[in-house]
């Protein structure tokens, strides 16, 4: 349990917005990177939920608390507020119901913490626009027939659901696609984004 | 209390520890009876270390006994649990102090029908009160009263010991800091009870089981206790692991014998099961045991929500399934987690894919090892074990 080895910029971006000393849950945590870190680093009460059996327990194996499940359908076990913060790292996309998974985590959090690929990215434009090609880019590297993200929307397609849900959105950082924080007005935030990390409450 | 043991009670705690309890507050069972004094036979790996905090309980199955990690005492045969206690192991005897008893009921020296009833000095036999899976960890807890251990870092077993932890967890959450239950459910399912009826009637039709009284009557139904064990065994493999292990293949032949002898190799085995079980295992006590499995239900005492058994509870729990165990298959696994995650618990939920059915956990399965060590490591660190 002395894992030090340093996380994805993302992930580590999501680690900072969590308070330490809390309870959180990070649904489809695969690997347990970012589980780790927050055990380790800031002594959260973390959980993990990973949809595939071999992460799952690796995860156990590793000393972190995981179970075997689905965002779409395993986190209504779970009791109203019985987490600080349920993590989604780029998985609301490869979900059934996106809508019904983000009420269920702000069900069972008190906060969620969402990131994204953005579908609106300049290169994703162009690449319908121009190439006339399904897009292929860093953050979305399938097919499209073996794409497991069936749900794929633009960081203002995700502005727009939360105010449709009567969400609040406590913080939105667009990263570039260097994994950088950019700083823009939401227009060119949407075109020069690659991936977006929310944090959302009630 | 050592009077008129069987010789297997008698070898037994021979080679192990045991303590008399309930003289002065006598154990009260789910049926309503007040049993005691009684005995609990059981084993100590390890030593306890000076805050008290590395103790681990391991609960036994149907058939199990307290000697987890040594050559048994009547069969000369390997410990139970010999591929996860011992030097080196998964729960290291270096590390942990480790005790495992004799259920309540069974017949390895703890208290059960060979006992003889206090009020009446006879053998208790068919009228030793029906005992349940929270009867059992009732005198574990008292032992553990006993031997002054407040609380404990794990409780962990397979199968019916597996419910023990449940059990353990719900009723004494505040001492047991982490619980592994593993190819289990929270309640008997109908095809189970219905396996142990079978056995439980074969025993019955034995001629030689006169109503219970055998040992009276110096005879022993082992010809239906076998039959009970060959059914039972059948329910432990799986089919993929009996076809794999036996297929077609015929037993000292060359050609079918046209007759009923052991043509099969699965006939040989199984009736090799079935005989060697009875020179260790009493009839009486498995009628108890099965009985006590089938009434187990967790959920019943919460109002029929499992989730509520767990409700409030600090423990971390490790719950462990095998893909081909069809006794206690995942999904009665994976209800246990859904109640857990429920009661907002800390849990972890391992399926390990192999081919051996329930009987998976007692074999040797790299995954199980892994996911229990790290499990066990994460937990130590949180426990402040060194």
């Amino acid at each position: 349990m002395s894992i030090a080895a340093p996380i994805r910029v993302d992930l580590q971006l999501i680690a900072d917005m969590v308070e330490p000393g809390g309870r959180a849950l990070d649904v489809g945590c695969g690997d347990g990177s970012l589980l780790a870190y927050l055990v380790n680093f800031k002594r959260v009460d973390a959980r993990g939920m990973e949809l595939s059996q071999a992460g799952v327990n690796a995860c156990v194996a590793g000393g972190l608390s995981v179970i075997q499940g689905d965002a779409d359908t395993d986190l209504g076990d779970y009791p109203d507020n019985a987490f600080d913060y349920v993590i989604l790292s780029q998985t609301l996309q490869a979900t059934r119901d996106p809508r019904e998974v983000l009420r269920q985590m702000l069900r069972v959090g008190k906060r969620a913490i969402v990131s994204f690929p953005n579908f609106a990215h300049w290169r994703v434009r162009l690449s319908l626009v121009f190439g006339g090609r399904m897009p292929e880019t860093p953050s979305l590297p399938y097919k499209w027939y073996d794409t497991p993200n069936i749900h794929l929307c633009s960081i203002d397609d995700f502005r727009a659901l939360c105010r449709d849900m009567g969400v609040r959105i406590e913080r939105a950082i667009v990263l570039n696609s260097k994994s950088r924080p950019i700083h823009m007005p939401p227009l060119l935030a949407n075109l020069f984004g690659e991936q977006a990390v929310f944090m959302l409450r009630r | 209390m050592l009077d008129d043991l069987t010789e297997a009670e008698g070898k037994a705690l021979a080679r192990c520890r045991y303590a008399v309890l309930g003289k002065d507050r006598p154990l009260r069972l789910d049926c309503g009876v007040e049993l005691g004094p009684y005995r609990v036979a059981y084993q100590t790996y390890g030593t306890l270390n000076a805050d008290k905090s590395n103790a681990i309980l391991i609960c036994h199955a149907l058939t199990g006994d307290q000697f987890v990690a040594e050559t048994h005492p009547v069969t000369a045969k390997e410990g139970w649990w010999e591929s996860m206690v011992g030097p080196g192991k998964v729960l290291d005897p270096a590390r942990y102090f480790i005790v495992c008893a004799n259920v309540l009921g069974g017949c390895m020296g703890t208290t059960g029908p060979l006992a003889r009833d206090p009020a009446t000095n006879q053998p208790w036999n068919l009228r030793f009160p029906v005992v349940t899976i929270a009867d059992m960890v009732r005198a574990q807890a008292a032992l553990l009263d006993h031997l002054g251990i407040p609380d404990l870092f794990c409780v962990i077993g397979g199968s019916m010991g597996g419910m023990q932890v449940l059990e353990w967890a719900a009723t004494y959450p505040k001492r047991v800091f982490s619980a592994v239950p593993i190819a289990c459910a929270a309640r008997h399912s109908a095809q189970n009870i219905a396996f142990h009826e079978v056995g439980r009637q074969a025993i019955m039709a034995d001629p030689e089981w006169k109503g219970g009284d055998y040992r009276l009557h110096g005879t022993a139904p082992e010809r239906g206790l076998a039959v009970a064990r060959m059914t039972a065994h059948i329910t432990y493999l799986s089919q993929a692991a009996l076809q794999r292990k036996f297929g077609r293949n015929l037993q000292n032949r060359n050609a079918l014998g046209f007759g009923f002898d052991a043509d099969f190799q699965v006939e040989s085995y199984l009736r090799h099961q079935g005989s060697t079980f009875v020179d260790r295992f009493d009839a009486n006590s498995y009628l108890y045991i099965t009985r006590a499995m089938d009434y187990f239900d967790l959920a019943d005492a919460h109002g029929g929500v499992l989730a509520k058994a767990f409700s409030g509870t600090a423990t971390r729990f490790c719950s462990i399934s095998f893909t081909s165990d069809w006794l206690f298959p995942t999904p009665e696994n994976r209800a246990i987690v859904h109640a857990l995650n429920a009661a907002a618990a800390n849990v972890s939920f391992v399926e390990i894919e192999t081919d051996k059915g329930h009987d998976a956990f007692l074999l040797d399965e790299p995954e199980m090892f892994r996911t229990l060590s790290g499990f066990l490591q994460g937990a130590g660190s949180v426990r402040g074990l060194a």
